[in-house]
């Protein structure tokens, strides 16, 4: 059984239809990536998992208990957790607060503290009394993963976090990522850049016009295929 | 002198309409919902209050701490069934159900306690009073000022120092992204406003203690408390005893130079200052 | 394939024929019903203009003003000021009642305009307290206590003559000429406001209710549709406020300033009717006076009562009863909404549905 099994997704936003039965499932310990250009649903698949938007509930499993009609505060209870898109951080809460409100839904003591994340990010621990919002990007992305980690996740959902960042920080971001899949969170991570997706990600799925048109492990997968899936076939 | 005197009889009647404003300042920090029913509320606390002091005999701050948890109580009620309904983009909804909540509130009021006029009975206190200097000040008005700074003190603690707060700011700043950690914003929301109504009922202590009160005079109280929140700032709790402050001075000031001036005279100074610092005297820097 | 904009439907034309044989029985209503009749219908006639008023504010302007009774008491108290102190007549003197209730209007709007959201609404209300104190103090009008208009001021034009003509005594003659004024007034407002929703500024105001920012990158001047809605209601209200007084003939300030009276009243009204259409406030008149005739002697038990019913509108059907009716039969007696209609030939095909 799948850690998380994500089954015939549909969403939609009034009359616009923005998921139109998607699968996919993540394995316990596993890291995949999910790539499609602007518009591809990317983004709608990640809140329909966290609760943003709900949906019917057996459409989303995390160990075999449906979990797709539940708020995101409860869907963070089960042990799953978003790193948003645009980072979101709390504009009246200081670095140090921001953690410890990915906490604030937190029932038992795991890996993941206000300690284990400072070791991760160790700037952030330099910067901890000052707003958030006032600090770099990069430095802003790792306040808003550490602020998911702080709940201990067993998945952790990861939009764009490489958006807007410059490549010397993106490297510095994503080198976060082994230490937490030792940690024992299995991650999604949804990114426009193909590259970086298959560097990271055990396996791959690719998605245009809310469906989703190619999976498989980055070493299975052809430039062709990939560039098809993601652009659509030129006829 | 009697300057002096009728200027710090205005500031600490300011601690009063502090205590009005608080509560309002919290919710609306919290939630961005501006509760048309806050004075109506304030009354039916004073009324809560009256009653455990008819009923069990004891004195009025004992009984104002017996009606803290129901005020809490009702308060949470109160956002959990009906105003979390309404809270969202459209203004409308949540000002039309308070405004409607302030004629229900005002009217259970007068079926229940008559129009008469009350009074919570403080003994000796209601006399009492000190000499500090030249100044004779009422024990009364300085117990209402220092309270005023206490609510102050402990609600700045309250955001700034507990999970609870945290979990306030957050909310108030992003709900969404704040239930993707794990806050219920319903919930938060409901003990917000209970615990504006604990700080209600602080208020109607000391309304209840000071002068005589009857069902309709709710609506005034709320508009005081505006107009403190709106001179102090949107957000900030020292700003709003500025404001309340301001209020005061400006209703002794104007009641010395005419007794039928009081009223107007504060209205007048709140207009003032809309007029020449139209986000308050201590704005917040964002938002 | 052309398209032509209609705003007309079935029910709006057969709602039209109605509706003139209804002003036509209401106008010589006087010659066959009593004078407590002709009284009530006058209280539904000016509550309804109150009511049309607010709606153009509330809910096609997007401004929730909980202070209009400064303008039912500065028209009051203008009628009172031009029939005691400046011998006008009263009936001339209604318009000078929405001109100094649009002068009064310029500078509350300064203020108030300053408040964002929902601290406007408090602002209007702290207005209408100052207003309020300040008349308070105005010796010549009673100053709190109040004034009544001596019997001389209030034999104002058309009473002798209607009088005469229906045989009826000056006091009954007076009811029927304000009555006629409430009448003109009540469809002068409807019909206004139908036909300024209609009108390019109504598109405009539509736009700025729904969606500011898209209003003004259209190149909507938003805050100058706040203003024009501000003054027009001003100057609507305080007229009826100088009409209403002159029927009851006595004045104080707690009276003319009421809160409750004038604006909680013409909030429920509107929100039990059906806030954002024109329909709404008619319904919720009757239902208002409905409940009056019902439960007004119960006093306070009144008011819970249609408190609780406005918040339980709010709550469950934010449309209120016309908006119910309309979302069920699609009946539109003053359809603002403009339709495309298709001027297709019938063989043709419908275009099919596509999504963006």
């Amino acid at each position: 059984m799948s850690l998380l099994q994500v089954t015939g997704l549909t969403a939609r936003y009034g009359d616009f239809q923005a998921l139109f039965g998607v699968d996919l499932t993540l394995d316990a310990g596993e890291a995949i990536a999910i790539i499609g250009a602007n518009g591809a649903g990317k983004t709608t698949l990640m809140r329909s998992i966290s609760g943003v938007l709900r949906n019917a509930p057996e459409m989303i499993r995390l160990n075999g208990a449906p979990i797709g009609a539940l708020p995101p505060d409860a869907v963070v209870a089960q042990g799953v957790a978003m790193v948003p898109e645009g980072r979101r951080l709390f504009a009246s809460l200081s670095v140090e607060e921001n953690l410890l409100i990915g906490a604030h839904g937190r029932k038992d003591a795991g890996y993941w503290t206000l300690q284990t994340v400072y070791d991760l990010f160790p700037i952030l621990k330099e910067k901890r009394h000052v707003p958030g919002v006032s600090l770099s990007g990069g430095q802003q992305q790792m306040v808003a993963i550490g602020r998911a980690l702080m709940s201990n996740p067993r998945v952790l959902l990861c939009d764009e976090i490489s958006l807007g960042l410059a490549p010397v920080v993106i490297r510095d971001v994503y080198a976060a990522l082994p230490r937490i899949r030792d940690a024992g969170a299995a991650v999604v991570i949804v990114e426009q850049d193909i590259g970086q997706a298959l560097k990271v990600a055990d396996r791959v799925y690719c998605m245009m016009e809310g469906r989703i048109t190619l999976s498989g492990r980055p070493e299975d997968l052809s430039r062709a295929a990939i560039h098809d899936a993601y652009f659509g076939v030129s006829a | 002198m009697m300057w002096v005197d009728t200027v710090v009889q205005g500031i600490l009647l300011g601690g009063l309409y502090a205590l009005f404003a608080a509560g309002l300042s919290l919710v609306f920090g919290i939630m961005r919902l501006v509760n048309l029913a806050h004075g109506d509320l304030i009354v039916l606390a004073a009324y809560v209050i009256l009653l455990v002091v008819s009923v069990l005999g004891i004195n009025p701050f004992l009984a104002a701490a017996i009606a803290m948890p129901v005020m809490f109580a009702f308060g949470w009620l109160l956002q959990r069934v009906v105003l979390n309904r309404v809270l969202g983009e459209d203004i409308l909804p949540p000002l039309l159900v308070t405004f409607g909540l302030s004629i229900v509130v005002q009217n259970v009021l007068l079926e229940g306690f008559t129009a008469d006029s009350q009074r919570i009975g403080a003994g000796s206190l209601e006399t009492a009073s000190v000499a500090i200097g030249p100044l004779t000040l009422g024990v009364m008005p300085l117990l209402t000022f220092a309270s005023a700074i206490a609510v102050i003190v402990g609600l700045n603690q309250l955001f700034y120092r507990t999970a609870l707060g945290r979990a306030f700011r957050a909310v108030s700043d992003d709900p969404v992204t704040a239930s993707l950690m794990g806050i219920k914003p319903a919930s938060v929301f409901a003990t917000a406003t209970g615990i504006a109504m604990v700080v209600v009922t602080i208020a109607a202590l000391y309304l209840g203690m000071r002068s005589n009160f009857d069902p309709t005079i709710g609506p005034a109280r709320l508009i005081y408390a505006f107009e403190a929140v709106i001179i102090g700032g949107l957000g900030s709790l020292w700003g709003t005893l500025a404001g309340g402050i301001v209020i005061g001075v400006a209703q002794t000031v104007g009641a010395a130079i005419n007794p039928e001036w009081q009223i107007l005279s504060g209205h007048v100074a709140f207009l003032i200052v809309l007029l020449i610092r139209p986000r308050g005297l201590f704005p917040r820097s964002h938002d | 394939m052309s398209t032509i904009v209609d705003t007309r439907t079935t029910a709006s034309r057969i709602a039209g024929v109605c509706a003139v044989l209804l002003l036509a029985a209401a106008i010589v209503a006087p010659v066959f019903v009593g004078r407590g009749v002709i009284q009530d219908l006058f209280f539904i006639l000016t509550m309804l203009t109150l009511a049309q008023f607010w709606n153009l504010l509330a809910g096609y302007g997007g401004l929730v003003s909980v202070g209009q009774h400064a303008f039912v008491g500065i028209g009051a108290y203008t009628l009172f000021g031009a029939g005691l102190l400046l011998g006008l007549d009263p009936v001339a003197a209604l318009l000078l009642c929405g001109v100094v209730a649009v002068v009064i209007a310029v500078p509350t709007a300064f203020f108030a305009f300053r408040l964002q959201g929902a601290y406007f609404a408090i602002g209007t209300w702290v207005v209408a307290e100052v207003v309020r104190l300040s008349v308070a103090q105005w010796q010549a009008l009673g100053g709190g206590s109040g004034t009544s208009l001596p019997p001389t001021a209030r034999d104002f034009a058309g009473t002798a003559w209607v009088a005469r003509v229906l045989d009826v005594r000056d006091a009954a003659a007076r009811d029927i000429v304000t009555y006629w004024l409430a009448l003109a007034l009540a469809v002068a407002t409807c019909a206004g406001v139908y036909a300024l929703l209609r009108s390019k500024r109504g598109l405009a105001l539509a736009a700025v209710r729904d969606n500011v920012a898209a209003a003004q990158a259209v190149g909507v001047d938003a805050q100058r549709m706040k203003w024009l809605v501000f003054l027009i209601a001003a100057f609507g209200t305080g007229i009826a406020g100088g009409l209403i007084y002159l029927q009851k003939g006595r004045i104080s300030p707690d009276a003319a300033f009421s809160v409750t009276d004038w604006t909680a009243f013409v909030i429920f009204i509107v929100v039990i009717g059906g806030i954002g259409t024109i329909e709404g406030p008619i319904i919720g008149v009757l239902v208002f006076f409905a409940l009056q005739s019902l439960l007004a002697d119960y006093g306070s038990t009144y008011l819970i009562v249609l408190g609780a019913l406005g918040v339980v509108i709010m709550l469950f059907a934010p449309r209120g009863l016309w908006g119910l009716f309309a979302a069920r039969t699609g009946i539109h007696l003053f359809p603002v909404r403009r339709r495309l209609r298709r001027t297709v030939p019938r063989n043709t095909q419908p275009p099919g549905e596509t999504h963006g």
